[in-house]
């Protein structure tokens, strides 16, 4: 079967072309390992190398900070990925180190404030000490909690084997509930010498410490306290178990926290645990609302990896549906977030409605509603019947402009909406860029930085469309962008739609067992709600050595802080509504 | 004019609140029920909804596509007698690909020679640990094992499915997923024809 297939993806990187050994010779080195791009660094010098890949080399958005555990080697290595906002490949730099506790590596957050959170991350999960860091806290896991659970040698309280598929599963199977051989209490591990009834928890006295700098004397001399107020993990406004301290200055927020991690289930670790094509069910289990961009994102990084085109067709039906749940998203944002306004439902049911519409078409097409699981490496699973493709028409031409046309007509011109939302500062192109800041936050603040335009990914370079941006990053702004976004989706379905050829669906042969050669890939696509980046690592076994996501949303929290202090408590929902978060896939 | 964004607005909920009386009053006229059926039902899932589209479950559930895929179910033919052919080999795929690892399957042995033949002794789907990806019934090389459209499996205790809740008869599955089945039994006549084919050919 040979298929018109797009083109092979050049291996990734490209990064070559950037002369850091030259810049520092003896300190910057070429990764020369099969399958690997980018350049190693000298531990020391990271900070200052970190700079001039900034300032020199034009790399101003870090993308994403992880650590890949090389056990075999007794190493430790930290992965760092840096974009250029106007666009074009990636830098990819890498810090080894000995994998001898205590790991320390200098934290690059007053170079990239962004890699706050993700190097919480890092050492929460792996250990990793990042020496400077202000607030280095864990963060998904609790405080107390014994061991860093994405070490290789860290094994989880049911554990079984290594790798899936486990051997107790066939050909002798017998069926055993896990808890019956794993009693309760014996499935925690607790520090040596802890005594739960002499255990005062200390996570909350560091948080309430990292707030304690914002701490000033009051001007006129008058004594003021100021409190700190927790809002959620419980509260009806979070999108979900999110919690955030907040430092109050009377109603003006002083200091702000997030407190994440209450859904954290290890998802890399899982990952790590499956085989490749095990983890597509998974990741949509991530941005719940748009598990065809998860799968999406997922199936390119492994695509990269092994090196394998894909169906032309599988393609466009990838936009489509890609495209189609962006749409859903934006949707179900604006509904929202008239919610957390007080707008109680009118606006969030009639994009319900829509959505349900668009479920509907996931649901004939993949057999689920929003866990789709429908893409395979090299294509799709089944292909859209002509009933169906008639069903997306109707849609795309007809239902979904009228309906964008007559949300709009409910609310962009409504007084008491404009009002509220108005110059109401969510957050400006210098600051969200620094604290890594990616989606449509960062194109309503007036970057325009899109990646279906700035490192294109599947056939997005054959449709016509803007990149739409905002000018002034109000909350305004951040509202109409999702209208635009909307416009802009079906344009390019409404191509899709039209261009999309007969032909097979997969490149592939089905095949449960995929072949991945040992090697890293990055692969980032541009999600409804910011950049979304699988960084997976094979060694050519049938099981991922690392997997990595990069949600957006994790990342775009970084920046809350910033976005609130000096705003009332009162715009702090709207502020987070903003941000357009998902905890599945902030916490994982 | 201030307020008028606000009257704008209004006249959009106020359009939405006539449509579904608008609505129901043409499906009378029409003589048809827009309620409690099929029609009804199929219609406020389309592009023409307006007004109220909300289906009112349990009495009134929504037509599930026939890609629709809940916990697996295994199929078998019926054979003469009303005896269980069971598809399944036992070979052991789905339990290898599935990625919650809720499939525990046991392999029948010869009991005089030891061998393994090919058919399952045991076959379990922790149903509580099913992720309903689907993975096994897109791999199974014998469409042994087939996603089902039962989905309301509330209990109060643990679903862990053996054989006999398992087992299901082909004619079931032709019932839930027509369009599948005649395709696969296309296939398979084809393949049993070329495989005779085949046969008569080396013969000859």
């Amino acid at each position: 079967m040979t298929a018109p297939a797009s083109t092979l993806r050049e291996p990734q990187g490209g990064a070559q072309t950037v002369d850091l050994v030259q810049r520092f010779p003896g300190i910057v080195s070429v990764d020369e390992r099969p399958g690997y791009t980018g350049f190693f660094v000298e531990k020391d010098k990271l900070v200052e190398v970190a700079t001039a890949i900034r300032d020199e080399f034009g790399f101003d958005l870090l993308t994403a900070v992880t650590a890949v555990d090389y056990l075999p080697d007794n190493k430790m290595e930290v992965v760092y990925h840096a974009y250029k906002t106007t666009g074009g490949p990636g830098l990819v730099f890498r810090v080894q180190v000995e994998r001898v506790d205590p790991i320390e590596v200098p934290s690059l957050i007053d170079v990239y404030p962004g890699a706050d959170l993700q190097e919480r991350e890092a050492w929460d999960l792996f250990g990793i000490k990042f020496t400077g860091h202000p607030d280095l806290r864990r963060i998904l896991m609790w405080e107390g909690y014994e061991g860093h659970p994405l070490r290789k040698d860290w094994q989880e309280p049911f554990f079984e084997e290594d790798f899936k598929p486990f051997k107790s599963r066939w050909p002798e199977g017998k069926h055993v509930l896990a808890e019956e051989k794993n009693p309760f209490k014996d499935n925690l591990k607790f520090p040596q010498d802890f005594d739960p009834e002499k255990w005062i928890p200390e996570n909350d006295e560091m948080l309430y410490q990292s707030l304690k700098r914002y701490t000033v004397e009051s001007e006129d001399g008058m004594g003021t306290d100021r409190i700190v107020v927790n809002m959620g993990p419980q509260h009806p406004s979070t999108h979900g178990v999110f919690r955030a301290a907040i430092t109050l200055d009377g109603e003006t927020i002083a200091g702000l926290k997030p407190v994440v991690g209450y859904l954290h289930r290890n998802h890399d670790k899982i990952g790590e645990r499956n085989t490749f094509l095990q983890n597509m069910p998974y990741t949509d289990r991530l941005d719940y609302f748009n598990s065809m961009s998860n799968n999406l994102a997922y199936a390119i990084t492994v695509e990269k990896l092994m090196n394998i085109p894909v169906a032309e067709r599988a393609e466009y039906i990838r936009v489509i549906m890609a495209e189609l749940s962006r749409i859903q998203n934006h949707l179900v944002f604006i509904g929202m977030l008239l919610n957390d306004l007080g707008a109680m439902y009118t606006p969030a049911l009639y994009a319900f409605e829509e959505r349900e519409l668009i479920l509907d078409i996931f649901e004939e097409v993949s057999g689920a509603r929003m866990m789709c699981n429908y893409l395979r490496f090299g294509g799709v699973v089944r292909d859209v019947t002509p009933n169906l493709m008639h069903k997306i028409k109707d849609l795309v031409f007809d239902r979904l402009p009228a309906k964008t046309d007559e949300m709009e007509r409910l609310l962009s011109e409504n007084e008491v909406l404009v009002s509220r939302l108005q110059g109401v500062k969510v957050v400006d192109a210098e600051t969200a860029i620094k604290y890594s800041v990616t989606g449509p936050v960062l194109r309503a603040a007036g970057v325009p930085y899109d990646l279906r335009r700035a490192d294109p990914y599947s056939i997005y370079d054959r449709f016509d469309f803007d990149v739409v941006t905002r000018p002034s990053g109000d909350m305004m702004d951040n509202y109409l962008i999702r209208v635009d976004e909307i416009r802009q989706s079906l344009r390019i379905l409404e191509q899709a739609v039209k261009q999309i050829p007969d032909g097979p669906i997969n490149s592939q042969k089905p095949q449960y067992q995929v072949r991945v050669p040992a090697g890293e890939a990055y692969g980032r696509i541009e999600s409804p709600k910011g950049e979304l980046a699988f960084y997976v690592v094979s060694n050519g076994k049938p099981n991922p050595w690392r997997y990595h996501v990069r949600p957006a949303s994790f990342v775009n929290i970084t920046c809350l802080e910033q976005m609130c202090i000096g705003t009332k408590i009162a715009d702090f929902v709207a502020l987070l509504g903003m941000l357009d978060i998902v905890m599945g896939e902030l916490d994982r | 004019m201030y307020g008028k964004g606000i009257l704008k607005g209004l006249s959009v909920t106020w359009k939405r609140f006539w449509d579904t009386y608008l609505e129901d009053i043409s499906w009378m006229l029409s003589g048809k029920k827009r309620y409690f059926t099929e029609e009804g039902i199929r219609h406020r899932s389309s592009k023409h909804t307006r007004g109220i589209f909300t289906v009112q479950y349990p009495e009134e559930q929504l037509i599930t596509p026939e890609e629709f895929r809940f916990v697996p179910f295994l199929v078998y033919d019926e054979g003469a007698e009303g005896k269980k052919e069971v598809r399944c080999t036992s070979c052991g795929i789905c339990a290898k690909v599935c990625p919650p690892q809720c499939i525990w399957i046991v392999r029948s042995n010869d009991p005089n020679t030891g061998r393994p033949i090919p058919e399952p002794t045991e076959f379990y789907i922790d149903a509580d640990i099913c992720m309903n990806c689907g993975f096994c019934s897109e791999y199974c090389p014998f469409d042994a094992i087939k996603m089902d459209h039962d989905f309301d499996i509330a209990s109060y205790s643990r679903n862990v499915y053996g054989m006999e809740k398992l087992l299901k008869p082909a004619s079931y599955y032709a019932g839930i997923r027509p369009e599948n089945y005649t395709r696969e039994e296309e296939a398979r006549k084809a393949k049993e024809a070329a495989k005779a084919a085949k046969a008569a050919a080396k013969a000859a």
